[in-house]
C-alpha cells in the first residue's frame, strides 16, 4: 500500500529546473498523485459498486468484473430497500439522528456558557478550575465506562466511612483556616455538625448511602446524550474559552456600559462572534457521535429498536457476515451523512478535526 | 484556529463579586452559588428523564419518538439556562452578580465531575479489586504475566509504532507531491485522500473485510479484491488473510492507516504552505536541489507539526477498539488493549481486569498528551 508513494517521493529529484525537466517532473508528480488517489479510492469504490449489484452477481464474480462486461444486467436497488426495511437500517438511521443531534447541541450549550464564564467573568478559583477542566482532556473514554455503567444500572452509593472521612477533613480544614484568621466560624460549625451527624449514622450500623438514585437509565437515548456530553465537554470548553477570550474586550466593555448584563452579552455578542469555532466543534462532535460504536454498545445496549446505525452495521456483520449485498448497502447508508457533511462543510470540517483530534 | 496560550489575559473587569465583607451574607451567597450550579443540571436531568419515562411507555411511531427526543434535548437545555437567568435577575444586584458565574460555569463542572472525575477515580479503585475484595496489584500482575494479555500489549505497541509512522510518511509524501500540482487538482486530490476521515471505523472495517474476504478453493470465485489479485491474477492458492498470524495484525493496521493518512496529510500540507517562499527561493538560488530544499529547509520548519500529528495519531491508535472488534473480535492473535478491556468487562464480567487495562491505557497516554499539547502551543505561537 505504501511502497509506491515512498518510491515516487524519492524519484522526484529535479535538478535546477530547465523547461524540459520541469515538464517531465510535473508529469511524474501527476502520475504519483494519481496512483495514490486511486489506491485510496478503490476500497470505497468496491463497496459502492457492490451495493448496487444483484446478490447472484456479487456471489459469483468480483466487483471489478463489471468494468469488463458493462452490458450485463446485474444492477439493482433492492439491496438498499432490503437493508432499510428488513435489516432495520431505516429505524437505526433515525435513532442515530436522535442520539447525534442532542449529543452535539447539549455539550456545545453547556460549554459555551462555561467558556464565557471562564473568559469574561471574575470569580474565585477561575484559573485553577479552567486548568483542571483542560487537564481532563487526558482522561480516555475507557476510564469512564465501567463506573458510569454501574451508576446507570444500580445507582451511586458511597460508603458511610468515606463520607465521614470527607466531612471530618473539611471540619479540620475549616478549623485550621479559623486559627489562621482566614475564615469564619460558620463553616466550622456547619461541617462539624454534618460530621457528627454522619458519625451517628455510621455508628447506627448503616454501611452506605445512596447519592445517585437507581434510575434504570441504561438503554435510553438520555444515557448516551449525557455520556457524550461529559466526554465532549473538556475539549469544547478549551476551544471555546480560547476563542472567546481572544474577542476584543472593548466590545464586551461597551456593552456593559450600555447596561447589558452577562446573559445578554453572551447571547447577543459572544455567541454570534464565536460562530466559526462553534461550527468547527459542532461538526467534529457530530461526526464523532455519528461514527461512535463504543459508547452506543455500552450505554444504549442491544435492544433492536434503539440501535444506532453503527450498532446495526456491527450486528449485521456478526449475524450475516457473508451477505455482502446487505453489508455493502448498509455500510454505504451509514457513510452517506458524514460524507455529505464532509463535502458541504469541508472548511469547518478540517478545522474541527484538527482541533478536535486529541479528544479522549 | 488561533489558540492563545491558556489564561493569557484577564478580562478588563476585575471587580471581585465574591469578596463580601459580611461573613453571614458570604455564606448565604456561597450556598446560593452552590445551589445555582446544581439546579440547571438537576432540573434538566429530571425533565429529560421524565420525558424518557413517558417515551419508554408509549408505543408511538419511531419518527415521533425521535422528534420529541431531539426537541426536548435541544430546546430544553437552553430554556433552563434562560429560566435560571430570569430567576437570578429577581435577586438584589450584588447577590445576583455573585451567583451568576456559578450559573454559567457550574453546570459544566457538575457534568464533568459526574462523567469524568468520579469515574476516573472509581476506575482506579476498581482496578485494585477482584469482585468486592481488595487485592492490590493482583490484576496488574495478571496482565503483565499472562501470555494472552501480553499478546494484546504487544499488538497495541505494534499498532502504535506502525500506523503513525506509515500514515505520517505517506501523508507527508503526498502533501509534498500535491503541493507541486495546480491549485484545483491539488484540492481535489487532497479531498479524496481525506475523505475516509468521515467514515466510521465500523464502516471502514466492512469496506476492508470485503477486500480481505476469502473462499476456500472449490467454493466459487474469489470476490475479495486481494484474493482476486493474489489467486485470480497471479494464480496462487487463495489465502484467508485475517487468519494469518501474526500478519493479520498488519492487515488490520492498514485500515487505520487508510483512515488516518488524510488527517496527517491535511495538517502537514498546511504547515508546508506556511514555510516562507523567500526561504525556499534563497535555497534554490544557492543551488540546492529540490531534495535538499525539502530535507534542509522544509522538513526542519515543519518538524513540530510532524510531532503534533504523530502524537495525535498515536493517541487515536492507542485507543482503537472498533476495528479489531468488528474484523476479528480480538481472535487469531489480533487483540489490542482497548478492545481487550471491553471484552474483559462486558463479555467475561471481569471488572477488575477491565479497569486495570483502562488505567494502563490512561497512564500511557499522559506523557504523549503532554508532548502533544506543548508542541501544539509552540506551533501555534510560532504562526
Amino acid at each position: 500500500m505504501t511502497a509506491p508513494t515512498e518510491q515516487m517521493a524519492e524519484t522526484y529529484v529535479p535538478e535546477q529546473p530547465g523547461l524540459l525537466a520541469r515538464i517531465f517532473s510535473r508529469w511524474q508528480v501527476k502520475l504519483a498523485v494519481t496512483i495514490i488517489v486511486v489506491l485510496w479510492l478503490i476500497p470505497t469504490l468496491g463497496l459502492l459498486v457492490t451495493s448496487f449489484r444483484a446478490t447472484q452477481a456479487i456471489n459469483t464474480s468480483g466487483w471489478w468484473t463489471v468494468f469488463t462486461n458493462i452490458g450485463n444486467n446485474e444492477w439493482t436497488l433492492s439491496n438498499y430497500t432490503d437493508v432499510l426495511s428488513r435489516a432495520g437500517f431505516g429505524n437505526s438511521f433515525l435513532n442515530s439522528l436522535a442520539v447525534t443531534i442532542p449529543s452535539t447541541v447539549i455539550p456545545i450549550t453547556i460549554a459555551a456558557f462555561a467558556a464565557y464564564g471562564f473568559a469574561w467573568m471574575s470569580f474565585r478559583g477561575r484559573n485553577l478550575m479552567f486548568v483542571l477542566v483542560v487537564a481532563l482532556l487526558v482522561v480516555p473514554l475507557q476510564m469512564a465506562l465501567i463506573p458510569i455503567l454501574r451508576l446507570y444500572t444500580s445507582g451511586g452509593h458511597l460508603a458511610v466511612w468515606m463520607l465521614f472521612g470527607v466531612f471530618l477533613a473539611a471540619t479540620i480544614a475549616a478549623a485550621v483556616f479559623l486559627m489562621r484568621g482566614k475564615g469564619g466560624v460558620i463553616p466550622l460549625v456547619v461541617f462539624g455538625v454534618i460530621t457528627v451527624a454522619v458519625g451517628i449514622v455510621w455508628l447506627s450500623g448503616t454501611e452506605s448511602v445512596t447519592i445517585f438514585p437507581d434510575l434504570n437509565l441504561n438503554g435510553t437515548f438520555l444515557a448516551v446524550w449525557l455520556a457524550h456530553t461529559g466526554f465532549g465537554l473538556p475539549l469544547a470548553i478549551y476551544l471555546l474559552r480560547n476563542y472567546m477570550g481572544s474577542l476584543p474586550s472593548s466590545i464586551v466593555e461597551s456593552a456593559e456600559i450600555d447596561g447589558a448584563d452577562h446573559f445578554k452579552i453572551f447571547t447577543r455578542l459572544a455567541i454570534p462572534l464565536s460562530v466559526p469555532v462553534l461550527a468547527s466543534f459542532a461538526i467534529f462532535q457530530f461526526l464523532w457521535v455519528w461514527n461512535d460504536l463504543l459508547v452506543a454498545i455500552i450505554f444504549l445496549g442491544g435492544e433492536p429498536q434503539n440501535r444506532v446505525i453503527t450498532q446495526a452495521l456491527m450486528e449485521l456483520n456478526s449475524s450475516r457476515g457473508n451477505e455482502w449485498q446487505l453489508l455493502t448497502a448498509g455500510a454505504f447508508i451509514s457513510m452517506m451523512l458524514p460524507v455529505a457533511v464532509f463535502f458541504a462543510l469541508q472548511r469547518f470540517f478540517v478545522r474541527g478535526l484538527t482541533a478536535g483530534s486529541v479528544k479522549g | 484556529m488561533t489558540t492563545p496560550p491558556i489564561l493569557d489575559q484577564e478580562p478588563a473587569d476585575q471587580r471581585r463579586f465574591g469578596d463580601e465583607a459580611d461573613e453571614a451574607r458570604g455564606i448565604g451567597v456561597a450556598a446560593l452559588r452552590f445551589g445555582a450550579a446544581l439546579v440547571v443540571p438537576i432540573l434538566s436531568f429530571v425533565a429529560l428523564w421524565l420525558t424518557f419515562e413517558f417515551l419508554r411507555n408509549t408505543e408511538a411511531n419511531r419518527l415521533i419518538v425521535v422528534t420529541v427526543a431531539v426537541l426536548v434535548g435541544v430546546v430544553g437545555v437552553w430554556l433552563l439556562y434562560w429560566g435560571m437567568d430570569l430567576v437570578i435577575n429577581q435577586l438584589p444586584d450584588h447577590v445576583a452578580a455573585g451567583i451568576r458565574p456559578a450559573v454559567f460555569v457550574g453546570p459544566a463542572i457538575v457534568v464533568l465531575s459526574v462523567y469524568l472525575v468520579y469515574p476516573a477515580i472509581n476506575t482506579f479503585l476498581i482496578s485494585f479489586k477482584e469482585g468486592d475484595d481488595f487485592v492490590w496489584f493482583k490484576n496488574y500482575g495478571t496482565i503483565f504475566t499472562n501470555s494472552s494479555y501480553l499478546v494484546s500489549i504487544r499488538n497495541s505497541i505494534l499498532w502504535v509504532i506502525v500506523v503513525p509512522a506509515v500514515a505520517v510518511a505517506v501523508g507527508l509524501a503526498f502533501s509534498v507531491l500535491a503541493d507541486k500540482l495546480g491549485k484545483r487538482s491539488e484540492s481535489i486530490a487532497k479531498s479524496l485522500i481525506f475523505l475516509p476521515m468521515a467514515i466510521s471505523f465500523v464502516g471502514a472495517s466492512i469496506v476492508w473485510r470485503f477486500i480481505y474476504s476469502f473462499r476456500p478453493p472449490g467454493f466459487g470465485e474469489q470476490i475479495g479484491l486481494l484474493n482476486g489479485i493474489w489467486s485470480g491474477l497471479l494464480g496462487n492458492e487463495p489465502i484467508a488473510w485475517l487468519l494469518q498470524e501474526p500478519w493479520n495484525n498488519l492487515y488490520l493496521m492498514i485500515i487505520l492507516i487508510w483512515l488516518q493518512t488524510g488527517f496527517a496529510m491535511v495538517i502537514l500540507s498546511s504547515a508546508i504552505k506556511a514555510v516562507p517562499d523567500d526561504l525556499l527561493e534563497a535555497a534554490r538560488i544557492d543551488g540546492a536541489t529540490e531534495w535538499q530544499v525539502f530535507w534542509r529547509v522544509v522538513f526542519p520548519s515543519i518538524s513540530s507539526t510532524i510531532v503534533v500529528v504523530t502524537t495525535t495519531i498515536v493517541i487515536t491508535v492507542w485507543k482503537v477498539f472498533d476495528i479489531v472488534w468488528v474484523m476479528t473480535g480480538g481472535k487469531f492473535g489480533t487483540s489490542v488493549i482497548a478492545e481487550r478491556m471491553i471484552t474483559e468487562f462486558f463479555l467475561f464480567r471481569n471488572a477488575g481486569i477491565g479497569a486495570a487495562l483502562a488505567v494502563i491505557l490512561f497512564i500511557a497516554v499522559i506523557p504523549i498528551m503532554i508532548i502533544n499539547v506543548r508542541k501544539f502551543r509552540q506551533q501555534e505561537a510560532a504562526r
